[in-house]
């Protein structure tokens, strides 16, 4: 079903709190000319320029992707703009991915960012809506209850969460563009930061970023011909849902599980925790890995608490799950799904540097927005289908 | 390539306050209208993708609450552009291109009486360097229609001709809020708004929605008597900066309609997203347009522009007279940003 997608170049900026030394321009162009340089490519090779970011009240710039055309080096070129909430970065990677599939392009290129020292991102996410009741609630506001939900039904031990990110913010110290780098890390610190909404502790959670992540892609004939080995792309998905309704199923969304289905199935995966080697997910609060372990069929329901306290998901076990140390340790919102996908392709690519998995042939890019109800996914390979 | 038409169109009339009713509520009619008249249900839809934007409503993710209009359980596969619905349909046509789908529904939605839409697409602008001095939309019309002006290929009264065409054109436009008879010489006799622009050369503020269903192939053939074929579909960008552009020409639409391929065949009817009097000239020129091409007849932005929508009506209106047997070969065309930065052009075919 259509023509081959490789990717050949990835790029990101160093993560932090705050850009101070860039503009919103000068962030995207960091990210992307470091694309460009992985593909040992100019901006007169690449045909079009497929943008995406979260909200933009995050910077309080509307489409910005107008003002970010000479930037970007669009001009004269299409460029589009994506928005699917939390899942953005991903979405835009599959769009850009669904220009070359659909042999109208050659040569593609995709950045995702987000300024959130610009604006504010609970108060954009919290801002009085026309036509709903005002909830200052913010993100992790929205989603602790779920967890509750899942360590209730899951009988899952309190420590699950802190081991998520204990292992996360071990990972990050072994990935140089990531945000946070907390060298004296341990559970007992975790455990001592306080309660932001119960059970999520301050060092469970995701961070505020500033940062732009970017890839290149290529169609079969000039992907072989890269200076570097491609990421094949085996598959791409997108599922929502509703935000609410009664009876809808939070914790485990159908949407999730129909996305992770569909894009197991283009890319010829019948068990996943064997058939994938290494997974980039979408874990903003810690205690979403053990919930997506099992929404993507790692795990059975109720058991994917198990994976992590095992240690399957940690580096060295058999399921490893963000090494570049995830959203936890890096959140520029609107690029973290990107981020997500451009780690998988790093790693079966064997270019992740000190939190490479050695042999990652088969790789998982995860990431989901809105309230659990947008899902956008795909599975990148060594080697060529 | 694959066959791709437009089946189905729908819209709402076109108002400058729809007041207490919110996205949800006038999209939903109009969304499952455009699913009706394809005779699809949403489940029988391979894609979805919408346009809009957050900073109408003021509220993040507007897009997510629409979603609700759409009833959309089982999970469906969806997407969105922060950007004009047709650019929307652009991405639901490179889907149905790989392959990955059959047929799409393709929806903008946009309350533009939200806020003061002249001052929030200011915010569209370099936010270092030009939107601190908060230039509305209309000031920055008014310096590109300056610039055409003093080209002297055309003059004001070029202007005031377009306006009078256009709400003359929307009185068989049930959907739109301009319509009548008017006088080009009244008209010149009014004040200017923002020199030289006067009210008639400025578009409504207008509350809409628009929805269309695309199909392929032998689908197509089935559901609709008389598919839009979208022979060829292009958009281009040009520099942000207003001082590095030639305001009097659109170099974008001049190449996506190159790519589109406007000139390989006779066009009978254009439907250009013109908010300003002075844009219509200029397109007209950039799609080298005949004198005997058939213009808006919906009567086009100047009779109805709700912001996020009005480029994919374009799409629609022409589609809907290609299926009617009206027209046989069509182009439509959608702008994003200021001054025409952004332009996308859609050539259609009837069979």
């Amino acid at each position: 079903m259509g023509e081959l997608c490789g990717v050949v170049g990835i790029g990101q900026t160093k993560y932090a709190a705050k850009r101070g030394d860039l503009s919103i321009a000068g962030v995207v162009r960091e990210a992307a000319i470091r694309a460009l340089e992985d593909a040992e490519l100019e901006w007169k090779d690449i045909d079009a320029v497929v943008i995406g970011k979260a909200p933009d009240m995050f910077e309080g710039v509307m489409m910005p992707e107008l003002y970010l055309a000479d930037a970007l080096g669009a001009v004269g070129k299409p460029m589009l703009r994506v928005h699917t909430a939390g899942s953005v970065g991903g979405s835009t990677s599959i769009v850009a991915a669904s220009l070359i599939q659909a042999g109208i392009h050659d040569r593609v290129l995709t950045v995702a960012f987000e300024k959130q020292s610009d604006s504010n991102a609970m108060w954009a996410l919290s801002s009085k809506q026309p036509f709903s009741p005002h909830i200052n609630a913010g993100a992790g506001g929205y989603f602790a209850p779920l967890i509750r939900t899942y360590i209730r039904r899951s009988q899952a031990p309190d420590h699950i969460g802190m081991l998520v990110a204990f292992k996360d913010r071990l990972n990050a110290l072994k990935n140089p563009y990531a945000h946070l780098h907390i060298e004296d890390i341990s559970m007992q610190k975790i455990e001592d930061s306080f309660m932001l909404w119960a059970p999520i502790r301050y060092l469970e959670s995701c961070p505020s970023s500033d940062g732009a992540c970017a890839m290149v892609l290529a169609r079969e004939a000039l992907a072989k011909d890269a200076p570097r080995p491609p990421a094949w792309v085996l598959g791409t998905a997108m599922r929502t849902e509703p935000t609410m309704f009664a009876g809808r199923e939070e914790v485990n969304p159908q949407a999730g599980k129909d996305c992770a289905a569909d894009v197991y199935r283009q890319a010829g995966i019948e068990n996943p925790r064997r058939d994938i080697d290494v997974a980039e997910v979408y874990v903003p609060f810690s205690w979403f890995e053990p919930m997506w372990m099992e929404n993507l069929g790692f795990a059975e329901d109720g058991e994917g608490w198990k994976m992590t306290d095992e240690g399957e998901t940690a580096l060295d076990g058999d399921m490893p799950i963000n090494p570049s140390g995830g959203v936890l340790s890096s959140n520029p919102i609107g690029a973290s799904g990107m981020i997500r996908f451009a780690e998988a392709a790093l790693q079966v690519r064997g270019m992740a540097g000190e939190h490479q998995i050695d042999g990652a042939r088969v790789a998982l890019g995860h990431a989901y927005g809105g309230g659990s109800q947008y899902f956008s996914m795909w599975i990148v390979s060594s080697e060529q289908p | 390539m694959r066959e791709v038409a437009i089946v189905s169109f729908a819209q709402a009339p076109n108002v400058r306050d729809a007041g207490a009713k919110n996205e949800v509520e006038l999209l939903m009619p109009v969304a499952h209208a455009a699913l009706e008249r394809a005779g699809l249900t949403l489940q029988e839809i391979g894609f979805t993708c919408s346009g809009s934007s957050d900073y109408l409503a003021g509220a993040p993710f507007s897009f997510v609450m629409a979603i609700d209009a759409l009833g959309a359980w089982p999970p469906i596969s969806e997407s969105h552009v922060e950007m004009d619905g047709a650019w929307a349909l652009y991405e639901a046509w490179v889907k149905i291109q790989h392959g990955a789908a059959d047929s799409a529904l393709v929806y903008g939605f946009g309350k533009s009486s939200s806020g003061e839409i002249r001052d929030v697409l200011s915010l569209q602008l370099d936010p270092y360097y030009v939107a601190p001095l908060w230039p509305d939309s209309i000031s920055l019309a008014a310096l590109q229609a300056r610039a055409l002006l003093e080209s002297s290929r055309y003059s004001e009264k070029d202007l005031a001709e377009v306006a009078v065409r256009s709400r003359r054109n929307a009185r068989s436009n049930p959907n739109a809020q301009l319509a009548g008879d008017v006088d080009p010489a009244a008209l010149l006799a009014e004040p200017y708004l923002v020199s030289p622009l006067r009210k008639h050369d400025c578009p409504p503020i207008s509350d809409g929605v628009a929805a269309v269903v695309l199909a392929a192939g032998d689908l197509a053939r089935r559901i609709c008597q008389r598919p839009a074929w979208i022979r060829g579909i292009d958009h281009r960008i040009e520099p942000h900066s207003l001082g590095v552009r030639d305001l009097t020409r659109s170099p974008s639409t001049e190449l996506a309609a190159e790519k589109a391929g406007v000139q390989q065949g006779p066009i009978d009817l254009a439907e250009l997203h013109a908010p300003f009097t002075h844009q219509e000239l200029i397109l007209r020129d950039a799609l080298g347009l005949r004198d005997d091409v058939e213009l808006n007849p919906s009567g086009g932005a100047l009779a109805a522009n709700p912001v996020m929508v009005a480029g994919l009506t374009r799409i629609g209106e022409a589609a809907s007279r290609i299926s009617a047997g009206s027209a046989q070969r069509a182009v439509a065309h959608a702008t994003s940003g200021p001054c025409l930065q952004q332009n996308l052009v859609c050539v259609l075919e009837g069979e």
